[in-house]
């Protein structure tokens, strides 16, 4: 333990507007914290640089999931735990359920909250990919106002994001209308669990008569932040699927892609995975179940 | 001969001796303890690889008056660590030669202050140039160690390699590579020291090997035997990792106790434990090796580097091992084994399940396959032309006395796995499939003990004592950390002595109340301490017939004669020091003769699945066969098995040190990268039982096996998979991308 | 010098507890120092090794990344819990029984966030699957058994105690 926890404060006021309020009355001095699944690892390496701490965890109005006619909203407080235990998100929205279960290990998805997650800004953050294909908005407030952005301009930079000083992730919006696309999400990581995602590719595509009508690609660790492969995804939109489109896919991505070299892979292995990650489920478009 | 014998405690499944303290939560690890007045020690090391030490400086910002600071020049006795040359000093003395090497100690009553202050200390350095790898430090460019930064060179010869080459039907070399491996014992090293006058110092701390702590203590401190007490606590798995690094930490927080006047605590944090302690040692072996037109081993040339680190530490012996274990189990008329451990500024290598075997055995098992493909002969039919069998030579030309069942292990494999039928079909649905598969094999033996004169240099004492109140204790300084020692020598001493197991106990693991019988240490505890259990219990039924009228064979018959034996006599405790079995033969220069006093055989299998999305290699099964004697306890033995198949499959696959600088970069439980629950296959374990006649109750070593085949079994069945060779571990997605682009078997990514 | 923290209250292995401590002190160093139950493990400080695992209010949780002010008013469960009424010759849980039986631990440093790990899998899956076991104790690295005899204690722990059973927590050794 290399962090001493006598030099952070750490205050609960236990409600959404106390929270809001503190935030309001000093802006920048508090840093929220809610499962502690990050900022209680840097802590631990001395390196939690946040005298001030306010704690969202048992912030009732943060967590939970219901449906509108047109969304599922999920409070930011909602865990992983509790993603995967709303049936709402299991049956609706596979991939994100399918994201809550990569996340660490059951002892990390019952404290790790979706805000958490995104706050962070992790480039390899394991729900980023789901939420982008899912075309979800994010709904921030603060004790002034609140308001909603799509999530692809959240991440504005490395670890950076449109949160100002004030501001809360309040909740996720997951638009209902992705019963008919075809859907695909995997994760590389460092092992098949309790690993950092090396690279991972979400799609979902709404085909029509063989020709991609609509497309969307969402990566983790491609870039500095997780992204949309918007580029990749005109490559491909209102094109019919063959193999030469494959190819094209291939090259788009290859091109879009801009990992790095870092402690866990290399820039080469993941654009490669990438590129044979968007193969594998353009084929699975195609009818073919794997490539030969 | 207690071999054939029937036994009662001896192969029952009976309970972990110490199980019920460690699942309640009782059991007390060193950082569960607390002493009266205890401070807290840290440790400034070099940032640097190797340099001189300019200055040290303390910044005014701390008050250093409320702290303990302890220098190279507050060492009472030598400043080195007396393993097996004393070349590593204690603390730093005007030079570092790795990164993270201990310069300077601090102690505090309050942790926190105390990760301060470490900060606040200022190092200077004159940097020198330093060498990271085997080919730096063969090159001697810069010389870092002695008169060309060998720290142990050995040549093994037999017959006439040289006659054979010209003549050969087959020749084919190869190269390969292992990389560094971390223990990662979940309960990092930790250690408490207390000083005073009269008693001299005490340590208690998670450790393998009690007198060998001790020996370095009475060296540092220039303190006689009694003045220096050793005590084992629970210790939370060690694999070697807490053989030779224990020794330095108890120096450190002994010289800091000593100083401060109060009881220290060291208890390394994982990031410092990571970066600051010992590997496995990373080697380059080149095979070139001569065959006949049908398959039989004619010579067998080996080059076999090992990376040391900046000290000698083990790595003599470790190289010797590799050495002995680089042929494998095999018959070869003509062989030629030069070895050489070379020293670069890296953080001392140590000791290791295996401890160089599995780097030997590796490239040798790795090698058998490319033969096999280059002459066309299936891997497992070439394995059985060559294999030794009872009676044949080995590389030492040590005489198999004992009998050698790998036939039988080879079949018993190749069943239980369904080898052939599934090779057969992974080659017809492997072209069609984006998921490769494939079935790997291993052979290979395992020297129990230690090496040739070893267990004779080591002159173990071990035995037995009755307490008063009617408890037979066992009285060794081997240790339990996992692998079943307690368990196991209590059962020997149960089954000998005709009572109940439940009757016997350790003594405690305390250099003060236990003889020397060596280091736990070369899987040597059930073979040879177990042995001397045996002997010992023996030994104190023949007295107790002798001299307390012992006649009938009940427990209470027993515990009566002790309690007459106690009048007379006042203690009731039988002793055996060791005697090597008859007829061996051993000769340290030459190398020739019996390496080992026994060995134990197996066949690994593992089969594979390649990902050519991912270029990901996943263990989907694996069965380990061996020959390792009596199995003593078949839970324990089984989870020995399993655990190193485990650890062999983080070896092969998932396991890296990353070095930036000589430093670990990646030292993070995130970053470095063991197998979970999620990943490890189910692992098949089957014994074939041979007695040892001269192992306790017929054991032989069990502990170190497992970990030899897991890597070549799974790299030959990677090689299966996608038929490319793969001759470098660890195997990360990564490194087979590169392996497969480097061969033009991925398709070129477009420039970007 | 702790007057300067709050009181935090907690429920730990069902006795009401108070504890003055700063509010950002690992629940880990609470449980370890504060209240002297050292069967709770570090092994990595950063969530990643499971050593740390306790239950709390039911779920399974890292107690080395969880700021104890977090923990006000909170049920904690750690393996000193786990068999309540234990004493020499007293009652072991059936998952402790198993883990003795079949090997499941072996250096012991894992064992009881292993332990706390399976407790919690049992509860939310009493029969689990080999594939439920695995993901179930995924976050607890154990680096002596290879996991096998882990995954043999739990499959026998579930089927030999029927789930009421397994409820009372404990049952005579």
């Amino acid at each position: 333990m290399r962090g001493n926890p006598e030099t952070h404060e750490l205050v609960a006021p236990g409600s959404l507007a106390a929270v809001l309020h503190l935030m309001a009355v000093e802006p920048g001095a508090w840093t929220p914290i809610a499962g502690g699944t990050e900022l209680m690892v840097a802590h631990a390496a001395g390196r939690l640089n946040a005298p001030k701490l306010v704690s969202l965890w048992g912030v009732p109005e943060l967590r939970f999931v219901h449906a509108t006619d047109e969304s599922i909203v999920v409070g930011a407080g909602a865990t992983f735990a509790d993603l995967r235990r709303s049936a709402l998100i299991t049956e609706e929205l596979p991939l994100l359920a399918k994201a809550a279960s990569w996340i660490g290990s059951i002892a990390n998805q019952s404290r790790a909250t979706l805000g958490g997650n995104l706050v962070n800004g992790s480039p390899a953050a394991d729900s980023s990919p789901a939420l982008l294909v899912y075309d979800a908005e994010i709904e921030i407030i603060s004790a002034r106002d609140s308001r909603r952005i799509p999530y692809h301009k959240f991440h504005t930079g490395y670890k950076r994001n449109a949160l100002a000083v004030d501001e809360l992730l309040y909740a996720v919006h997951l638009p209902r209308r992705f019963g008919h696309h075809r859907q695909y999400l995997r994760k590389v990581g460092t092992r098949r669990a309790m690993a950092i995602s090396k690279v991972a590719l979400g799609a979902t595509a709404f085909i029509e008569t063989g020709v991609i009508r609509e497309i969307r690609l969402g990566a983790a660790s491609l870039a500095a932040f997780p992204t949309r492969l918007h580029r990749t995804e005109d490559a491909l939109l209102n094109k019919p699927i063959t193999n030469d489109l494959i190819q094209t896919g291939r090259n788009a991505i290859l091109t879009e892609a801009l990992p790095i070299d870092d402690i866990r892979s290399t820039a080469e292995y993941r654009r490669r995975v990438a590129a044979n990650l968007l193969e594998e489920f353009l084929f699975e478009l195609l009818g073919v179940e794997k490539r030969p | 001969m207690s071999t054939t014998a029937t036994t009662r405690i001896v192969g029952a499944p009976v309970p972990r001796k110490e199980g019920v303290d460690k699942l309640v939560g009782r059991a007390q690890y060193v950082d569960d303890i607390e002493r009266e007045g205890m401070w807290h020690g840290a440790t400034v090391r070099s940032t640097i690889p190797r340099g001189i030490i300019r200055s040290i400086t303390f910044d005014p910002c701390i008050n250093w008056s409320e702290f303990t600071i302890v220098t190279a020049a507050d060492v009472p006795g030598k400043n080195h660590i007396q393993l097996i040359v004393a070349d590593q000093p204690c603390l730093a003395d005007g030079k570092v030669n790795h990164c993270d090497e201990a310069i300077l100690l601090l102690a505090h009553p309050d942790k926190h202050k105390l990760l301060e202050a470490a900060g606040a200390v200022r190092i200077a350095y004159d940097p020198l140039p330093p060498v990271f790898t085997i080919e730096e430090s063969e090159k001697q460019n810069e010389i870092i160690h002695g008169e060309d930064n060998i720290l142990k060179s050995f040549l093994l010869e037999k017959g006439d390699v040289d006659s054979v080459w010209a003549t050969a039907a087959h020749k084919i070399e190869g190269e390969y590579r292992t990389g560094a491996q971390e223990h990662l014992y979940i309960e990092n090293n930790g250690m408490i020291a207390e000083w005073n006058r009269e008693d001299g110092i005490t340590v208690w701390g998670s450790l393998q090997c009690p007198y060998y702590v001790h020996k370095t203590l009475r060296a540092v401190f220039d303190l006689p035997d009694e003045k220096v007490r050793v005590i084992q606590t629970e210790t939370g798995g060690a694999f070697g990792g807490k053989e030779d690094y224990p020794s330095i930490l108890a120096s450190h927080a002994a010289l800091l106790a000593m100083k401060s006047g109060h009881p220290v605590k060291m208890a390394y944090d994982r990031m410092e434990d990571l970066a600051a302690t010992t590997k496995r040692h990373p080697s380059r072996v080149r095979h070139r090796t001569a065959l006949d037109k049908d398959g039989k081993l004619l010579a067998m040339e080996i080059d076999l580097a090992i990376d040391g680190g900046a000290y000698s530490t083990l790595s003599s012996t470790v190289l010797s091992r590799a050495t002995l274990h680089s042929c494998g189990p095999y018959v070869c008329p003509n062989i030629r084994v030069r070895s050489r451990a070379w020293a670069t500024n890296i953080v001392p290598y140590g000791a290791f399940r295996g401890f160089g075997a599995p780097q030997a055995i590796f490239a040798m098992e790795r090698h058998m396959d490319e033969i096999a493909a280059a002459i066309g002969i299936d891997p497992v039919e070439l394995r059985r032309r060559n294999f030794l069998h009872e009676g044949d030579a080995n590389a030492t030309e040590q005489r198999m006395r004992e009998p050698v069942i790998l036939d039988r292990l080879l079949d018993r494999a190749l069943k239980e796995s369904d080898y052939h039928a599934k090779r057969a079909r992974y080659a017809r649905e492997n072209p069609i499939n984006s998921v490769k598969r494939g079935m790997g094999i291993a052979a290979f033996y395992h020297g129990s003990g230690f090496t040739g004169s070893g267990e004779l240099y080591l002159n173990s004492l071990a035995g037995v004592d009755v307490t008063v109140d009617g408890k037979v204790r066992v009285l060794v300084s081997n240790t339990e950390f996992g692998q079943g020692t307690n368990t196991i020598l209590t059962q020997i001493a149960a089954e000998a002595l005709g009572i109940d197991f439940s009757d016997v106990i350790m003594a405690p693991a305390d250099t003060a109340h236990i003889p020397n019988s060596g280091p736990t240490v070369a899987s040597r505890t059930s073979m040879v301490v177990g042995r001397l259990v045996e002997r010992a219990s023996l030994q104190l039924l023949a007295m107790l017939r002798d001299h307390a009228g012992l006649g009938g064979r009940s427990r209470g018959d027993f515990f009566a004669a002790c309690a007459r034996y106690r009048e007379a006599h006042g203690k009731v405790e039988s002793l055996c020091r060791y005697e090597a079995p008859p007829g061996i033969y051993w000769n340290d220069q030459t190398y020739h003769g019996e390496a080992y006093g026994a060995y134990a055989w197996a066949i690994y299998v593992a089969q594979v699945a390649v990902d050519t999305v991912t270029y990901s290699a996943d263990v989907e099964d694996f069965w380990a066969v061996q020959e390792v004697g009596r199995v003593l306890h078949p839970v324990l033995a089984k989870g020995q098995i399993e655990g190193g198949v485990a650890q062999g499959i983080g070896y092969a696959l998932y396991e890296k040190v990353l070095l930036e600088n000589g430093h670990m970069a990646n030292n993070q439980m995130t970053n470095y990268i063991i197998p979970t629950a999620e990943d490890v296959p189910p692992i098949h374990v089957i014994f074939e039982q041979i007695p040892f006649r001269y192992g306790g109750y017929g054991a032989k070593g069990i502990g170190e096996l497992p970990h030899d085949g897991p890597a070549p079994a799974i790299l030959n069945a990677i090689r299966d998979a996608i038929g490319v060779p793969v001759n470098t571990i660890p195997l990360l997605p990564e490194d087979l991308l590169a392996v497969l682009a480097a061969r033009k078997c991925v398709e070129e990514p477009v420039a970007q | 010098m702790s007057a300067r923290w709050p009181t935090i209250r907690m429920i730990v292995n069902g006795e009401q507890r108070g504890i003055q401590a700063p509010p950002m002190k690992r629940l880990l160093d609470v449980l370890r120092q504060d209240l002297h139950l050292t069967g709770t493990k570090e092994g990595c400080g950063e969530g990643e090794c499971g050593s740390c695992s306790v239950r709390m209010n039911g779920e399974l949780v890292n107690s080395c990344l969880i700021p104890v002010l977090q923990a006000q008013g909170a049920e904690i469960q750690t393996v000193e819990g786990l068999a309540p009424k234990l004493e020499p010759g007293g009652t072991l849980h059936p998952l402790q029984e198993a883990f003795l039986a079949c090997g499941g631990a072996q250096c012991g440093i894992c064992t009881p966030g292993m332990l706390m790990a399976a407790a919690q899998l049992l509860e939310t899956h009493p029969r689990p699957t080999l594939a439920e076991i695995r993901e179930g104790l995924a976050g607890n690295l154990c680096r002596c058994t290879g996991f096998m005899r882990i995954f043999e204690s739990v499959l026998a722990a579930s089927t030999q105690a029927s789930q009421p059973a397994l409820r009372q927590a404990h049952h005579a050794r």
